[in-house]
């Protein structure tokens, strides 16, 4: 198994940002997923969300959010793990097994191919139009003398 | 290769949690848990049955080093922060307990904050051994324990003058439990 | 007080859920409202419940909308009410706003601020007339909205950080202490700021309106600017124990406000700026403009101001500040009380009587 951690951590974050929707356009395209195991979950709980006074500060609690997690192993044993905000257990099975999928070298080039690149691209372009659609609300000031 | 926990979580754990309650306020009567759970060696059924009931990433849990093989499981299906055994509100012990006068006591105004052991045994049957008395008990009742330290009956003798603080206990031995709340009181017999 | 308790009613009682649900429905012949429509059309009702639901949870705070008739306080009371069926998992890492992918970002005080401003989705500019497109049969979708190139994305210089370099702001520091919980433990006074924040972020927006109103309006003024407001998403960042490092669990839409305040200064600390803070769940603007005004406003005792108005009274405000809290005692008094009201009705014939007898007699 040949990853680092902040790869991993790069999948987990384009899966837990994908719908269900999405996910399983890209899956439907891929190889059908091997079985698994269940080894926890789904299952829905809560996490705290924590801010800092003026952002920089002191944290305090500000409010929870629904967390959904899951945890299963494949045939050869690797354990794969998901935690997705909301309530989705379909999407936090799928979620965990592709993240078992990813650490594997054998199997991991295909899933990043058919599943995590595709997602991404989709979410970069999802925050390319917000940016685009925030800079036409951007005020461009003029002084008074060029009005005048 | 990590077990799973419960297969159904919900009616699974409110099935233990109710045994629990019941043991707890008849105490010394044995339960049997109705559970199918692949427990992870050195675990018995009761005992892994009882951690995912009670424990939980918002409780503590000390486990002694005779549990340590389980250690993956329990922090995995747990979740519970790690805490020293003066601090943690839950104590596991699989072979001979640690002192009872060296786990968190509660105080006079919190005696609920006095931890909880559970305390992995031999066998529990209802017969000679012990006599118990105290509230939830009509009378006496019998309970035989194998597996407990030998000086096990002065160390809970020896909590009761600090009554409310103290110290209750689970115990379990394969798909069994009973428990010892800190207001009965044992002698042999 | 002592409560009795009294049988009967059953039937009544049901028979009053079953004409109040089909009250909720309305006339059958309209089409019923999906949750979806309610998440996705009726999104700041679903931000405020989520707010003051303590909850980030849309399509829950929908549901909990259109079974409560989009009575924002009992849905917001839904909420909180299904949490606690649930178990907690942990904390997540405090929300970094600095690294917010901004869709509003604008300040009062700095025209042009490193960033720009940004009006993003907006009210503000609007003349507050109805449009009756809206109610037409057929609603014709909006244009979409206008897109130009923008700047890559990256952190935004704050508008504090300004102030703070040139030494006119006190600068903010994480002491790194583990903050107190409201839905664990009970409220001490006099509160840290940390339980401040968390009770004035799931406090009723009308609420802390009104407190923040009446500091403007001299009830404890303190000249407030709007140093910045930012909205838009950030992550949620979690460790879970079993991996051992943080991953990303989704995003979440936020809006925050720093406001800027004058301060007189004191014996120990010269004239400077201070500062009020608000952090809000989805786009709560006036929420979180409101909670920066009460936050700035509940500072006076640390900053030697004395304490004469009601948005100063740290107990006052957090003691009421909770609509869940606050509708419970209120609409309570409308349960039966027919024994308590008994023994005042004794007493008050009693003083009656002995003062009957004690005048002249003459109102007999």
């Amino acid at each position: 198994m040949s990853f680092s951690v902040s790869e991993r951590q790069r999948w987990m974050a384009v899966l837990a940002r994908a719908s269900l929707d999405e996910l399983r356009t890209c899956l439907d395209a891929a190889s059908p997923l091997p079985p698994h195991r269940r080894l926890r979950g789904p299952e829905t709980g809560l996490i705290m969300l924590r801010g800092q006074a003026a952002a920089v500060g002191d944290r305090f609690n500000l409010a929870e959010i629904t967390v959904t997690r899951c945890a299963v192993s494949l045939e050869g044993g690797t354990v794969g793990h998901a935690y997705l905000s909301g309530r989705d257990a379909a999407r936090a099975e799928l979620a965990a097994i592709l993240d078992a999928l990813l650490q594997d070298d054998a199997t991991k080039p295909a899933w990043m191919a058919a599943v995590i690149e595709p997602l991404a691209a989709i979410q970069a372009e999802n925050e390319a139009r917000q940016r685009r659609k925030a800079a036409a609300t951007k005020v461009q000031f003029m002084t008074m003398a060029t009005t005048r | 290769m990590m077990r799973p926990g419960f297969h159904d979580p919900v009616p699974e754990a409110q099935g233990c949690f109710r045994a629990m309650l019941d043991a707890m306020s008849r105490p010394g009567r044995v339960h049997t848990l109705d559970v199918a759970l692949d427990a992870p060696p050195p675990l018995a059924p009761a005992t892994a049955a009882v951690l995912l009931t009670l424990a939980d990433a918002e409780t503590s849990l000390h486990l002694m080093p005779d549990g340590a093989a389980a250690g993956d499981w329990v922090r995995f299906h747990c979740g519970s922060a790690p805490a020293s055994l003066p601090e943690a509100s839950f104590v596991l012990s699989l072979g001979i307990h640690p002192p009872l006068s060296a786990l968190r006591q509660g105080s006079e105004e919190a005696p609920e904050q006095g931890a909880t052991l559970i305390c992995q045994v031999r066998s529990l049957t209802e017969g000679e051994g012990w006599r118990l008395a105290g509230p939830g008990i009509r009378d006496f009742h019998h309970l035989r324990v194998e597996g407990l330290a030998a000086d096990f009956l002065q160390q809970w003798a020896a909590q009761r003058p600090a009554f409310p603080r103290g110290v209750d206990i689970i115990l379990c031995a394969g798909r069994q439990l009973a428990a010892l709340p800190r207001t009965v009181t044992i002698e042999e017999g | 007080m002592a409560y009795v308790a009294v049988k009967g009613g059953e039937a009544a009682i049901a028979n009053a859920h079953g004409w109040m649900a089909e009250r909720r429905r309305g006339d059958p012949e309209v089409p019923a409202l999906s949750t979806r429509q309610v998440e996705e059309q009726l999104g700041l009702a679903v931000d405020r419940v989520m707010a003051e639901g303590a909850c980030h949870d849309r399509g829950l705070a929908a549901l909990a909308i259109k079974q409560a008739q989009g009575d924002l306080i009992e849905a917001a009371f839904l909420l909180r009410a299904y949490r606690t069926t649930l178990p907690r998992f942990g904390h997540a890492a405090p929300l970094d706003t600095g690294a917010m992918r901004v869709q509003r970002r604008i300040s009062a005080v700095f025209k042009d601020l490193p960033g720009g401003q940004l009006l993003g989705p907006t009210l503000d500019y609007t003349h507050r007339l109805l449009d009756f497109a809206l109610a037409a049969e057929k609603e014709a979708p909006p244009e979409p909205a206008a897109e130009i190139p923008g700047d890559a994305a990256g952190r935004l210089p704050r508008v504090a950080d300004f102030l703070v370099r040139e030494g006119l702001m006190r600068r903010e520091a994480d002491s790194g202490q583990e903050p107190p919980d409201l839905t664990r433990d009970p409220p001490d006074f006099p509160a840290s700021r940390a339980a401040r924040l968390q009770n004035l972020a799931r406090g009723d927006e009308g609420f802390l309106l009104s407190l923040g109103y009446s500091t403007q309006r001299g009830y404890g003024n303190n000249h407030p600017f709007v140093g910045e407001i930012r909205q838009g998403k950030v992550a949620v960042r979690f460790t879970p124990p079993e991996l051992g490092f943080e991953i990303e669990i989704g995003a979440i839409t936020v809006t925050e406000c720093e406001m800027v305040n004058q301060f007189q200064g004191s014996k120990s600390e010269p004239a400077q700026f201070t500062s009020g803070y608000g952090l809000v769940l989805g786009r709560g603007e006036r929420k979180a403009m409101s909670m920066a005004l009460v936050d700035r406003a509940l500072k006076a005792g640390e900053l030697g101001e004395d304490r004469t108005a009601p948005a100063q009274d740290e107990e006052f405000v957090l003691m009421h500040s909770d609509n869940i809290e606050a509708t419970g005692f209120v609409e309570h008094l409308k349960l039966p009380h027919y024994v308590d009201f008994q023994s005042e009705l004794e007493v008050i014939r009693r003083m009656r009587s002995t003062a009957g007898t004690s005048a002249t007699g003459s109102e007999a």
